[in-house]
């Protein structure tokens, strides 16, 4: 059971609802990941096409979990006033943090990203803060009073994987006790199971699965890469070596001596 | 006088936020809205007065990763 502030989940994988060729490719994705929690963000509305009512009843009717987002956001008072917005549009204080500060590699602005955690933490949001591997900023996020983190596996959208994978295995060893989810840069299942094997608490995926060419298919491979990674961990993995150790037993091998 | 609505200019009689919204036919909607930067929660859009030039948002859910 995977506990996320209050809530218990029995899903590791969170999806994003961003870039599906249609909302009912969305949906069928979602339903195929049996996920439990699906991000959302804020966007201007206009008020001639009303797109955002649309897309609203259709994440309500699939009946889990909103995790608000503040993408988009490149200063703390934004930041904070999006959050704000959103937890009045979609009534739960979950918000996932993200200040970005830099548009080529969308990196987290982690001064910005620490700060407007606080300011949100004090008014009683539970923060999910984008971040970075950084065990410092790790630590500014937890005193800052997120109970959840949510490093980066590589840049949003560029499938690369687990990009650090030193600074998220001693993340993931410093902090034993804290749910880590690895947001952002996976591009395909063996990702995902990978991070679970590491240990990570859970992934959130998006554009993997959104720019698939069968997203439900990706959806649901996500969904038992997440389960076998996490099964692997709970097995207790062998450790890796650099030379061969045989598996067959050698006491009585023939036509030796 | 002027307002700025999600980027737009906007000429409007209306002098409170909740005025503007019924002028621009957000009235059942579901929006969250800001003036210059600041949230505004629906509770205190009646009691929010606008002035010339001011930066109005409306926001709506929307498809996010």
């Amino acid at each position: 059971m995977l506990r996320l502030y209050q809530s218990e989940l029995t899903s590791r994988l969170l999806l994003g609802t961003a870039r599906y060729p249609s909302p009912a490719v969305l949906t069928q994705a979602v339903r195929a990941s049996g996920c439990e929690v699906v991000t959302v963000a804020l966007r201007r509305e206009s008020s001639g096409e009303r797109a955002g009512q649309g897309f609203w009843s259709l994440i309500r009717e699939l009946g889990v979990r909103v995790l608000p987002n503040t993408a988009g956001c490149h200063t703390v008072k934004e930041a904070v006033a999006t959050a704000q917005m959103a937890r009045e549009v979609f009534g739960t204080s979950w918000i996932k943090l993200e200040v970005i500060g830099e548009d080529d590699t969308l990196q987290p602005d982690v001064f910005g990203l620490t700060e407007a955690a606080r300011l949100l933490c004090a008014e009683g949001f539970e923060v999910f803060p984008y971040t970075t591997e950084d065990l410092v900023v790790a630590e500014r996020l937890l005193a800052a009073g997120c109970r959840v983190l949510m490093p980066w596996g590589a840049p949003i959208g560029s499938g690369r994987g687990l990009n650090n994978l030193f600074a998220l295995k001693a993340l993931r060893a410093h902090f034993p006790e804290v749910p880590l989810i690895i947001d952002a840069g996976l591009g395909v299942p063996s990702h995902a199971a990978h991070a679970l094997e590491l240990g990570f608490d859970a992934v959130l995926v998006n554009t993997a699965v959104a720019q698939a060419d069968d997203p439900a298919r990706m959806a649901a491979a996500f969904a038992q890469a997440v389960a076998a990674g996490h099964a692997a961990r709970l097995a207790g993995p062998i450790e890796a070596r650099d030379f061969a150790t045989p598996s067959t037993p050698l006491i009585g091998t023939a036509f030796r001596g | 006088m002027r307002i700025l609505v999600n980027g737009a200019w906007r000429e409007t009689h209306g002098a409170e936020l909740a005025t503007l919204l019924q002028e621009l036919g957000y009235a059942d909607s579901v929006v969250s809205t800001a003036v210059n930067g600041e949230f505004i929660p629906v509770t205190a859009r009646a009691g929010t007065a606008l002035a010339d030039g001011d930066r109005v948002e409306v926001l709506a859910p929307m498809q996010g990763g």
